[in-house]
């Protein structure tokens, strides 16, 4: 099996653990959550340098999830790609515990690189962190998952325009274009389109590509860092949802919690028995 | 007391090669000297200020001590959601200075004025808020500032504030600073307005009144060891800030002394709750909201003849 065919069977079971812990604890955002996993299953399983022994290392690359919404996807990646035990998520959504609907800070779970939940703030953070790579001599790479909603976020066009000005080269956003935000279509409720042309406009590298072909956001992965001195954009067309037939393009699943029948459902489409 | 901030922080820099320092399209030729040291730790970060305070906070978490700084409204009330979040959530050691603050900008207009960033910016959990009230302190909080392992605010003015510290005094972050003893009454003072309330501490003696004045720089945390002494010393304190009387120092002098049960009684001199219409110097906007010696000393006269 091929390193893409193989981060693509394991999108399957993550898919399936974020819908039934959705219903478990009563998660929402798992629309959100499912047009993103194949995303971060890439970043997390390819992509990055990091040891999850060492999960502060100062020379390690950084991943932001700037659409904090989409901590329930995360954290599973997390947990498969052993921050910790995955038994851990059993308490997912209990008082007291860490895992909520929004990452907590990097001091409260191995792992994560920035409390977001609140948009727009995540590619900021990221850009700081790029820029304290170069002024310190480190190599490490700045990864920043926005969703196209977050993208109606000014703080989102401020640090691309920094970052342009600034070279930094070695932030890469990925844009989840869902073409839905909470309560209605994107490109209806903000001018958002050509969203890869205001990227580019911006003084960034853009391209566009399919955000659930696997070997596809591999291909436009490896293409970061560009060597003109520019920060990147991928724009990846995705579909709210995706992975189960009834979720897909329906953003009532945006904050909709699935029946137990749903998850047997769900994961029936899947292919996943356990 | 802006170009001591640039001189202190540049010999900072020279100390430590993790102080970075960020612009928000100010300061031109100010920090020159900063940049010679070393020009890959100076940023301008344009007329954004959101963007700014998360790429410090970004820093910040990479292990870097970034000091961010533009004209107070503009890091402080702007950019609010990313100093709560990015910031004092994280727990980053970000230090936010904001020069021309209280009525400094007087004539600018109220887009300029900063009348309430003391008040919000003391909300926030790990925030610490300082005042300085000259150079010399300003110099010694933006020192202790970077010591710190967590946020903080300064306030600062603009230029041209007179000198109120002859020698260096012992600087702590939390720990008041008495400028001049006495034994009548406690004047407490945060910031620039400080040479008009040893101006008042003047007339009140010809009046034969003993004023003590005290430079309560740190607003977060507050010297309540002093304020403790004070209440059993003083039946009355005055709090004295270019700052809205809502929030700021005399509104933590009144929550201390609330949760206290304190029996001494004080007396608050601030900024009306309302935008200032009119144009006007600093003086003159000082003198409509009663910030001047001879009005801070007339109502503590009033205040201790009082039954």
């Amino acid at each position: 099996m091929n390193q893409s065919s193989e981060i693509q069977d394991r999108t399957r079971t993550l898919r399936a653990r974020i819908i039934e812990t959705s219903h478990r604890a009563g998660m929402p955002h798992l629309g959100s959550c499912l047009s993103c996993v194949d995303i971060l299953a890439a970043i997390y399983f390819a992509v990055l340098r990091i040891d999850t022994a060492i999960p502060r290392a100062a020379t390690r690359d950084r991943f932001i999830l700037s659409k904090g919404h989409g901590a329930p996807a995360l954290f599973q990646v997390l947990a498969m790609r052993g921050f910790y035990p995955e038994s851990m998520l059993d308490n997912y959504g209990k008082d007291g515990g860490v895992f909520a609907e929004h990452p907590p800070t990097p001091d409260y779970l191995p792992g994560i690189e920035a409390a977001t939940g609140s948009l727009g703030h995540g590619l900021p953070i990221g850009l700081g962190m790029a820029l304290a790579g170069r002024i310190q001599g480190h190599d490490y790479k700045v990864y920043a998952l926005l969703s196209d909603g977050e993208c109606n976020e000014g703080s989102v066009w401020e640090a691309a325009m920094l970052a342009a000005a600034q070279q930094v080269s070695n932030l890469c956003v990925i844009v989840d274009f869902n073409k839905w935000q909470a309560t209605g279509r994107s490109r209806e409720i903000m001018a958002l389109e050509p969203l890869a042309e205001k990227w580019r406009a911006f003084g960034w590298n853009a391209c566009e590509i399919d955000g659930h072909d696997m070997q596809a956001i591999l291909d436009a992965l490896a293409r970061f860092p560009s060597t003109d001195g520019k920060p990147t954009a991928i724009i990846a067309h995705t579909v709210k949802g995706k992975g189960v037939s009834f979720m897909e393009d329906d953003n009532n699943w945006h904050y909709r919690i699935p029946t137990a029948e749903e998850v047997v459902l769900s994961k029936k489409e899947l292919g996943v028995t356990i | 007391m802006r170009n001591a901030f640039a001189d202190e922080l540049t010999c900072i820099a020279k100390e430590n090669d993790k102080v970075v320092l960020l612009s928000g399209d100010i300061g031109n030729n100010l920090f020159d000297k900063f940049k010679k040291v070393d020009k890959t730790r100076f940023y301008n970060c344009g007329v954004a200020e959101a963007n700014m305070m998360g790429v410090a906070a970004g820093m910040a978490l990479t292990g870097l001590r970034p000091v961010v700084y533009t004209i107070t409204p503009f890091t402080t009330t702007r950019c609010f959601e990313q100093i709560r979040v990015d910031v004092c959530y994280h727990k980053a050691p970000v230090v936010i200075v904001g020069t021309g603050a209280g009525l400094s900008y007087a004539e600018l207009g109220p887009t300029h004025h900063s009348l309430e960033d003391m008040a919000i910016l003391r909300t926030l959990p790990g925030m610490r808020v300082l005042a300085p009230c000259d150079a010399t302190e300003l110099r010694l909080a933006l020192r202790a500032a970077m010591h710190e392992d967590g946020p903080a605010y300064i306030r600062i003015g603009k230029k041209g504030e007179p000198a109120i510290h002859a020698q260096s005094p012992d600087f702590r972050i939390g720990k008041a600073i008495v400028v001049r003893p006495g034994t009548d009454v406690a004047l407490i003072a945060a910031g620039t307005i400080m040479p008009e309330v040893l101006k008042a501490a003047d007339i009140l003696s010809e009046h034969g009144i003993s004023a003590e004045v005290v430079s309560f720089h740190s607003i977060k945390p507050l010297d309540q060891a002093y304020l403790e002494q004070a209440c059993s010393r003083f039946k009355l304190m005055a709090t004295v800030e270019e700052h809205g009387r809502i929030g700021g120092l005399g509104g933590a002098v009144a929550e201390w002394r609330s949760a206290q049960r304190a029996m001494s009684v004080q007396i608050s001199f601030g900024t009306d709750d309302e935008f200032m219409h009119e144009v006007g110097s600093q003086d003159y906007a000082r003198n409509k909201y009663g910030l001047t010696a001879s009005n801070i000393a007339n109502k503590v006269l009033a205040a201790l003849s009082a039954p």
